[in-house]
């Protein structure tokens, strides 16, 4: 035995992976494959599925009811990631131009509210949104600067805020580590052949980053479109995205072969949304980039 | 102008002029990033000390709802299911992740290496609410969702679902595995190479210079396991069926019914909790002799 794992290296890696390859076999791989099984089949009237093979769930999911929530939830991610890269990138770049001793504090001053519960920070938001109770609208009202609440709760915004609270860190630790790599010589060769400020963050400093930009849009683009808790709360019950929809399937409606199908759609779109992305950005990277 | 004489021609004055406010307003966009993470968090602990119901008007200082947390059994025992479960996943998602780690790192290239890294990655990648549902249809379908861990925590009778612990331990390896891979990737392999010219044995080469080596990743990697499993809702909620609450579980529940000063509190708990396990995690990572502050 002893012998054979000598010779073969290849054994001895599989036997060390050999714990967690099965967990993740038996707990991710074929719940997945569950999932995909369940979304061809049809229910039963007690919330099980039925053996008998359809396609009705891929059907219903292009019925305009569930379609527009679908196109809504694309709608949010996009806006969250959109959000995230305008208010994020300039942020980063703050930070990466920082003392090493001050980049390193506020690079862990972002960490804490990242490692804090999604939840509480969900939460934090539905106490200074709330239409009528909600603190910023309770202070702007009492300071004089509005008569009415503004619509800061229930709807597009709210989410969108929620979920560019959420992930923000996410696009912009990404975005500081290519840009903490950045050679200065390069800038300093850009300016000493007279390009502007706008040139010098065109064509050296922003394709450069760019391997940041596209790694931080996607873990902001993904959890966004799959997001859950902030719609739940801070879409006040009006507004549901793809995840609310699914859970209902799951925990309300008793339909699992249709939820299955919508959550296979949604993996489905997000695998598509990181290939085409991965692909034009690699390209853009290539043609912008000194290389 | 402000400038030196030696550059006091009026352009370079102006070029300066601009030059200070464009950093002046820089440093003002910093702060106001930070204040935005800060501030609903900071405004979110301070109405947890509000002495009226309400979240949004002061009315003076009071414990009162810190008090009403810990005299509230559900939230208590809540909190010891969070405890519990995030212990034993973080155990065995520690042990299971190191492993993987180090064939990933060590045997860069052996047969089925792609499927390992697939598997491997994937559950980081995936939204909880995906791996929710698909966890929920598996236990469901295998009739494990019934089985009940009952256990004495602490003097503390639970009763844990194992399928909520399977779930958690699922989505942790592989944080564990990128974290303690890192670590290994930049370790010196020269001082086992040491150990074995040395004819110490395989195992006590591993025991005495290997995991003493990589021990900062595996602690880092346990400590970031720790703090997704103990701030997990969306996969807790899905595989734990009805009765079942951990501190995220129940806090949702109670958000669910309306805004209070007690949910304020229960969240600042939490909060403290994660102040204190980053400030472990700052602790571990002074081991490593990195330069740069690593992704997690």
């Amino acid at each position: 035995m002893n012998e054979l794992l000598q010779r073969k290296p290849g054994l001895r890696a599989w036997l060390l992976l050999a714990p967690s390859f099965l967990w993740l076999l038996i707990f991710f791989i074929i719940p997945l494959g569950i999932i995909v099984v369940y979304s061809f089949l049809e229910r039963d009237l007690y919330g099980g599925v039925v053996w008998k093979w359809t396609l009705e769930n891929y059907r219903r999911v292009f019925d305009p009811l569930y379609f527009k929530t679908f196109l809504y939830s694309l709608w949010i991610a996009f806006l969250t990631a959109f959000f995230s890269l305008l208010f994020g990138y300039p942020l980063a770049y703050y930070i990466a131009t920082r003392p090493e001793k001050t980049r390193n504090a506020l690079v862990l001053a972002l960490m804490i509210p990242f490692w804090t519960n999604f939840l509480v920070r969900t939460y934090a938001w539905l106490t200074l949104l709330r239409t009528n109770t909600g603190l910023i609208n309770v202070w702007l009202q009492e300071w004089g600067i509005i008569d009415h609440p503004l619509p800061l709760f229930g709807n597009t915004f709210a989410i969108t805020l929620g979920l560019v609270y959420g992930w923000m860190p996410d696009m912009i630790l990404p975005i500081y580590a290519a840009l903490e790599q950045l050679d200065r010589s390069l800038l300093e060769a850009a300016e000493d052949l007279y390009a502007s400020g706008w040139q010098v963050f065109r064509r050296v400093i922003w394709p450069l980053s760019l391997p940041g930009v596209i790694a931080g849009t996607m873990l902001v683009f993904i959890p966004s479109l799959g997001a859950f808790v902030t719609p739940a709360i801070l879409g006040g019950g009006k507004r549901l995205m793809i995840g609310n929809v699914i859970t209902n399937q799951f925990l309300g409606a008793h339909d699992w072969p249709f939820g299955s199908a919508l959550s296979v759609l949604m993996m489905a779109v997000m695998l598509l949304a990181t290939l085409i992305y991965f692909r034009t950005g690699g390209e853009e990277a290539r043609r912008g980039g000194l290389g | 102008m402000s400038a030196t004489p030696t550059t006091s021609t009026p352009s370079a004055g102006q070029h300066r002029l601009r030059h200070v406010l464009g950093q002046w307003l820089f440093h003002l966009y910093g702060f106001a990033g930070y204040a935005f993470f800060y501030l609903p968090i900071l405004i979110l602990v301070i109405f947890s000390f509000n002495d009226s119901r309400s979240v949004s008007k002061w009315a003076g200082f009071t414990l009162r709802w810190y008090e009403a947390m810990l005299q509230d059994r559900q939230i208590m025992l809540a909190l010891w299911n969070s405890v519990f479960v995030a212990v034993v996943s973080t155990a065995i998602a520690t042990v299971l992740g190191t492993l993987a780690a180090m064939a990933l790192e060590r045997y860069r290239r052996f047969p089925g290496r792609l499927i390992a890294d697939i598997t491997l990655y994937l559950p980081i990648i995936i939204p909880d609410i995906a791996m929710a549902i698909m966890l929920l249809a598996f236990f469901n379908l295998s009739g494990i969702g019934l089985h009940i861990w009952k256990v004495h925590f602490f003097g503390v009778r639970l009763a844990v679902p194992i399928s909520v612990i399977i779930g958690h331990v699922a989505f942790n390896i592989s944080f564990v595995a990128v974290v303690v891979q890192a670590r290994l990737a930049q370790m010196d392999r020269t001082l086992e190479e040491a150990a074995q010219d040395l004819y110490a044995s395989p195992w006590r080469t591993f025991w005495r210079v290997t995991l003493p080596l990589m021990m900062p990743g595996v602690l880092g990697g346990a400590l970031l396991a720790f703090t997704l499993s103990l701030d997990d809702f969306v996969i807790t909620f899905f595989t734990s069926g009805a009765g079942f609450n951990t501190l995220p579980v129940r806090v949702f529940g109670m958000i669910r019914k309306g805004v209070t000063p007690k949910i304020n509190a229960v969240s600042s708990l939490m909060l403290g909790f994660s102040l204190l396990l980053v400030t472990l995690a700052l602790l571990a990572a002074r081991g490593r002799e990195e330069r740069k502050v690593g992704f997690f």
